[in-house]
């Protein structure tokens, strides 16, 4: 008894609320006569493809800037990495090598002036993280307007100048990773390359945060003044913390990009940031704690629960987009939900 | 003990003007690059300025909403979008009641008034949990209530709730159409006419006529009330000024396109006078004393045995009844309700509107919340014409103002942050 | 003769926390117009003696008080601070109770501000009336007046001299119409002296005025310079209550520290007496100055010889906890600190390490531990960063080496007998002995030359308590380990310290031997320096 309690304790009542809510969808889904494996299928895929982005919160949390509101601004140079590597013409595997290889040199610059930036500003990194992003969304839809790129397959054929909303991916690298390794179950497609790959850079993240670099960073954000005068630079801590988080997230919106066959430029990327703060939380995450199982079983959750909801919402409720709306409900009901528990309150 | 404490110096005209140049840096800089915007649009001054009168009598109250919690310490209240929710909430159930012209409107603004308490009192206490963090959680409250909004708009209203007004329901009589027709209450307020004359005028009119309410306040405060300071003396002369400019412009023949487009309607202006008068006056009393002692140092006044929670929760209500009206004026004006996105960015603009206008996330007047609004809205009409101008690409402008609104509530935010860090180590060495 | 009655009258006041007995029977008789001061070291009961007083929240939650309060004769029951206000009991706080913004008017008056009416608040109530600003000038005006305060009352209380602040806070309190009492709490602790001595002038004023004053301070000058009547407190046991007339300022002192039980004297302190010039210097301080909020050194010179205890005492907030933290860098330090012939990098906690320092910190949550970290790695972390140590290196990149580090916590968990379930668990959860214990066995994970320990005993029970201080003692003994050891207790100082070091105003006032008498003591905690200069600071 005393078991059960210290689980259900564990779990969390907010999580267990969606672990319920999860499984009442999918009750509904096979009511509504959806196929198990393409939900399941489809769930896969949204997993692999988003767990790096929220994977991005781990060095963020850990270093003690709390969640990267301001991911937007790696998800913008992992974008640029990705245009730069279309632009030159690379395709499958190579190209998303390329797309990265661009990418990451990018991102740790914009990491470590963002860090910066976040030294200053410590207590307020959330909501300023946050205006930094659409800051940086908002010029760039300038960059994007201005910027050379001669491909034709992303310029807008009219003009001849400015790049496209969307760019599709499939003559580029498209699902190279979805489709590596593949196989099927009965009707199960499991994306293998994808999962593998999103696994791996967890498995690297884990290795980072076991190195001398990694404990420094964790006592940081764990207990600055301890960190200080145990001869660590707290500043320094935050700043490495930011720079993995931007290129993290750099690397993710590339992976996300290849899975979902097209890259969002312009507005997309405004509210990116919040789907993997909510989806972190939701693992049991906090602002200031996070495991790397947090950010798998948040993922899992967080994204079963988007894909499921989809057919159940069509289903009930034809007209509307139900499922954006548990979407808002549900990722910001679950951030306001942490930042209530965060502490304050105190006079 | 002798009076030894230092009065600031009466400082020579260069350090004077450096101190005002340094204050106003903001509204500054915003001032100029309005001018360039203005300059390169190519448009016509009148044709601006008709925009620019409208756009801020649309949002001028909404701006000012925010003045409350910022002096209360609560920083930029984003959560004001619940308010805006407030009003079309109200003005919806006034369109299904069918209502029209002023009534309606006054209709909608007074049943806005009971939603946007219960919602600012749930906002309050919920700010109250997160204290030093009000400002993310009242924007990722906006995204919730909008998230609840949307699930009332489009599956309650209909699907629970039965609504018999099928001209605003989507054909299946489940959900709100996406946009709410407001024709019958279109300019109510803007273009009310009492005995057939119009009371929306125009601008030389409008000068004079603020002029002469504005030269009557001062007159009676510096003759009747025997008030001596020479600010008042000031004032009562800009007033005059006002009206001897408006009196002569209203006769000018080259001025007759101005007369012809920049059209100020005078009972919306007098409604946003109203409010700018308001908020001072709640300031002056018992309750405005406790705001601002609440939002210099919570500890502090909580000990002197002021309420500082329940403090916080009437500047939110406060705030989100002030931003239910200011949206209410907004659509009125409009003449339609865009249902699902029309609240959405009201919390963003606004916070950027009183910034421009040189408040920052601790300080704000009346005045930096009307200049800011002006800026703002100046900015917003200009820019897409000069990016086409200069760039070739209307677009250009158009995000560069959407950068602007970001960028300043960044910069805003990320000073504030900096100068408070910056004191508490200042604090540290004189401690 | 009329009968006058004291304005408050505290009889056999006891009070217990969760079974520890922290009052044992005061009583005491302030009458109108006199100042009677209260003296005692740190956890004499003086503020538990005031929070009863005041009806504060923490009484009344652990079980309440024993004895009576009477006022004028009549006895009273103060539940809530409110209702002490009611009763005309003012306090002028420590620390301001200040809002910078507003003018002192303002402050003066503040939450009890005179209302007038207007439309709005004829409409809504009170809360929207107009403040009469008029009035309020006027009232404040009266107050500093009655202090003597010659200052606008329109300025600003942001940018105001200290001294000033704290008038502003007493004319607050005399401001209450039905002031009778009013308790001082260390009030000169900020002041320069012109300025303490324009507070005392200020108080003895309000005093002819008729108002009881409570003067809590350990500045024995000032108690001898304003006081009528002096109560001594020692450990929640009232000493004695003494006119000022009838005594001294040595009497006080050493009614002030006593002598606790008899006490195990340090047996080395004798036998290892080796000539001034003969012992090797191990830290040599110079002119050290830390800027630690609430604990400022202001300037210090200290000698730590090689292999001995030097204890640091004084009362908390004269900046004997600065010292070690200006040692390690944790705050703003300035000066010269030569450790083994160099000179050390100042502001540097690296470097501190580097030569060789380890620091056990008195705010153990706050700075001594990560709290959700397990307990090998709280012990390994800081020689994981510095040293390079419990690490696996391969090429440029490392790995924690799990298996040393684990072997390392049980080592240190036998030999520290630390209670827990294993070196994994998470240190939040140990007890705040067990806490300490992991804070020394992460110092000596570094294997210093010399220990910095601060309050190693707070807040942990007694059996810890002896088992930490031997623990330091067996250290010194065994190993030669230099240690400077921080302590609000004289008892324990005295207990295993080879030398003790009063700071007093953030200086050295006097070096002392671990049985100079408690007159000694209690003088230079006083500010006072009579002992002899039994060497150490240099001249």
């Amino acid at each position: 008894m005393s078991n059960v309690k210290t689980i259900l304790k564990n779990i969390g009542a907010a999580r267990l609320i969606i672990i319920l809510f999860l499984f009442s969808l999918i009750i509904a889904a096979a009511g509504v006569g959806q196929s198990m494996s393409v939900l399941a299928s489809d769930s896969l895929v949204r997993f692999g493809m988003n767990l790096v982005l929220t994977l991005a919160m781990v060095p963020a949390v850990m270093s003690g800037t709390g969640m990267n509101f301001g991911l937007p601004v790696g998800i913008l140079c992992g974008i640029l990495g990705g245009l730069t590597s279309i632009e030159l013409g690379g395709t499958g595997m190579g190209g998303l090598v390329l797309a990265i290889a661009v990418a990451l040199p990018i991102s740790a610059v914009a990491g470590y002036l963002y860090g910066r930036l976040l030294n200053m500003v410590k207590g307020s990194e959330m909501m300023i993280g946050t205006y930094v992003g659409y800051s940086m969304v908002s010029i760039m839809c300038i960059g994007w307007l201005l910027m050379p790129f001669k491909n034709p397959s992303m310029v807008w054929p009219i003009a001849g100048r400015g790049l496209r909303t969307t760019i599709s991916m499939d003559s580029s690298f498209g699902s190279v990773l979805d489709k590596l390794w593949a196989f099927q179950i009965g009707g199960l497609t499991v994306p293998t390359g994808l999962i593998l790959f999103s696994l791996f850079m967890c498995l690297l993240v884990y290795l980072f945060t076991k190195s001398k670099t990694g404990i420094a960073m964790a006592a940081s954000g764990d207990n600055p003044r301890f960190a200080e005068a145990s001869g660590i630079s707290v500043n320094r801590s935050r700043i490495i913390g930011t720079m993995l988080s931007t290129m993290l997230a750099a690397v993710g919106i590339v992976v996300y990009a290849q899975s979902f066959g097209f890259m969002q430029l312009y507005q997309a990327p405004l509210n990116m940031a919040f789907a993997p703060v909510a989806a972190a939380l939701l693992g049991g995450a906090s602002t200031s704690k996070i495991k790397i199982s947090h950010v798998i079983i948040g993922t899992i959750l967080f994204q079963s629960l988007l894909t499921i909801a989809l057919p159940v919402a069509n289903v009930l409720m034809p007209e509307g987009n139900l499922s954006e709306v548990i979407r808002l409900i549900v990722s910001n009901g679950i951030i306001l939900f942490a930042l209530t528990q965060a502490g304050g309150g105190r006079e | 003990m002798s009076n030894n404490i230092n009065t600031p110096k009466e400082g020579d005209m260069g350090s004077k003007v450096k101190g005002f140049l340094v204050t106003n840096i903001v509204p500054i800089v915003f001032s100029v690059v309005c001018l360039i915007g203005v300059y390169y649009s190519g448009s016509s001054i009148p044709i601006i300025l008709m925009d620019v009168v409208s756009r801020f009598n649309r949002n001028a109250i909404l701006v000012l909403s925010l003045i409350i919690p910022i002096l209360s310490g609560m920083g930029l209240n984003f959560g004001i979008v619940l308010g805006a929710m407030s009003g079309q909430i109200a003005l919806f159930m006034v369109t299904v009641m069918k209502m029209s012209g002023l009534p309606g409107v006054l209709l909608a603004m007074l049943l806005s008034i009971p939603f946007a308490i219960v919602f600012g009192y749930f906002t309050g206490r919920l700010l109250n949990k997160t204290k030093g963090q009000e400002m993310i959680t009242g924007m990722i409250l906006g995204f919730f209530a909008n998230g609840l909004y949307q699930l009332l708009f489009l599956y309650v209203l209909g699907g629970i709730i039965k609504i018999d007004a099928p001209n605003l329901m989507i054909g299946s009589g489940v959900g709100v159409r996406a946009t709410i027709d407001l024709a019958p209450m279109k300019y109510a307020l803007d273009r009310f006419t009492i005995m057939n004359i119009s009371t929306e005028v125009d601008i030389f009119t409008a000068m004079m006529v603020f002029g002469a309410v504005f030269a009557l306040f001062y007159g009676v405060r510096l003759f009747v009330k025997k008030e001596t300071e020479l600010a008042l003396k000031a004032k009562l002369g800009l007033s005059i000024i006002a009206i001897a400019v408006g009196a002569v412009c209203v006769n000018m023949e080259s001025l007759r396109q101005w007369r012809a487009l920049v059209k100020v309607p005078l009972l919306s202006y007098s409604l946003i006078l109203l409010v700018c008068l308001l908020i001072p006056a709640i300031l002056r009393t018992k309750l405005g004393q406790d705001l601002r002692a609440v939002g210099q140092n919570m500890g502090v006044s909580s000990v002197a045995g002021i309420h500082v929670d329940r403090t916080r929760i009437v500047a939110i209500c406060i705030s989100t009844v002030l931003a239910a009206i200011g949206q209410i004026i907004f659509l009125q004006n409009m003449g339609n309700i865009s249902t699902y996105n029309a609240h959405e960015n009201v919390g963003m603009f606004s916070a950027a509107a009183i910034l421009i206008g040189g408040a920052t996330v601790s300080k704000a007047t009346v005045g930096q919340a009307l200049l800011g609004t002006l800026l703002f809205h100046l900015l917003f009409n200009v820019s897409p014409m000069a990016g086409k101008n200069l760039f070739g690409s209307a677009e250009i402008g158009e995000y560069f103002r959407v950068f602007i609104a970001y960028g300043i509530i960044a910069v805003a935010l990320a000073l504030y942050a900096w100068k408070q860090t910056m004191q508490a180590k200042a604090q540290l060495e004189q401690d | 003769m009329p009968d006058i009655k004291p304005v408050i009258s505290i009889k056999n006041v006891e009070k217990s926390y969760y079974g520890n007995k922290v009052l044992k029977g005061v009583s005491l008789d302030v009458m109108p117009g006199e100042i009677h001061a209260l003296c005692g070291e740190n956890g004499a009961g003086k503020s538990t003696l005031m929070n009863i007083l005041f009806g504060m929240p923490v009484i009344h939650m652990t079980g309440g008080f024993e004895g009576i309060i009477e006022m004028d004769g009549q006895e009273v029951h103060i539940l809530n601070p409110r209702q002490a206000m009611e009763h005309g009991i003012g306090m002028v706080h420590q620390e301001f109770m200040l809002i910078p913004g507003f003018t002192i008017a303002e402050n003066i008056k503040l939450n009890r501000e005179p209302l007038r009416p207007n439309l709005l608040g004829r409409l809504f109530g009170e809360k929207l009336m107009s403040l009469d600003t008029l009035t309020m000038k006027s009232d404040a005006r009266t107050a500093l007046n009655r202090l003597g305060l010659d200052v606008d009352e329109n300025l600003p209380v942001d940018g105001l001299p200290v001294g000033y602040m704290q008038f502003v806070e007493i004319a607050r309190e005399i401001d209450k119409k039905n002031i009778r009492l009013l308790v001082f709490d260390e009030p000169t602790a900020v002041l320069t002296e012109s300025e303490a001595e324009k507070l005392l002038d200020a108080m003895k004023r309000l005093a002819a005025g008729g108002v009881g004053i409570l003067f809590i301070t350990h500045r024995l000058d000032e108690v001898m310079q304003a006081a009528d009547k002096i109560t001594i407190l020692r450990d929640g046991t009232q000493i004695k209550t003494l006119n000022k007339a009838d005594t001294t300022a040595k009497e006080i002192a050493t009614l002030m520290v006593g002598r606790e039980v008899e006490m195990r004297q340090k047996e080395r302190a004798e036998q290892e007496e080796a000539p001034e010039g003969g012992r090797e210097i191990a830290m040599s301080i110079r002119n050290l100055r830390v800027d630690m909020p609430g604990e400022r050194v202001l300037g210090i010179d200290l000698d730590l010889y090689k292999g001995e205890i030097l204890g640091l005492g004084g009362l908390a907030g004269q900046g004997k906890i600065g010292v070690a933290n200006g040692i390690m860098g944790t705050y703003p330090t300035s000066g010269e600190i030569i450790v083994g012939g160099q000179e050390l990098k100042l502001n540097s906690p690296k470097s501190s390490i580097a030569a060789g320092i380890a620091f056990v910190s008195e705010d153990r949550r706050g700075v001594g531990l990560v709290p959700d970290t397990s307990i090998e790695l709280n012990m390994t972390i800081p020689a994981m960063v510095n040293q390079g140590r419990f690490l696996r290196h391969i090429g440029p990149l490392s790995q924690i080496a799990r298996q040393e580090i684990r072997e390392n916590a049980e080592k240190y968990i036998q030999e520290l007998d630390i209670r827990c379930t294993g070196p994994r668990q998470a240190v939040r959860r140990l007890s705040g002995g067990n806490q300490q214990k992991v804070c020394i066995a992460r110092a000596l994970v570094l294997a210093p030359d010399i220990l910095l320990i601060s309050e190693p005993t707070r807040g942990i029970d007694i059996g810890a308590k002896s088992l930490v201080l031997d623990t330091v003692d067996r250290l010194n003994r065994e190993q030669g380990l230099t240690v400077l050891m921080t302590s609000s207790e004289l008892a324990e100082l005295r207990l295993i310290c080879d030398r003790i070091a009063i700071v007093t105003d953030g200086k050295v006032i006097d070096i002392l031997p671990p049985d100079a008498p408690d007159a000694d003591f209690g003088l230079a905690m006083s500010g006072v320096p009579v002992g002899t200069q039994s060497g150490g600071a240099a001249d």
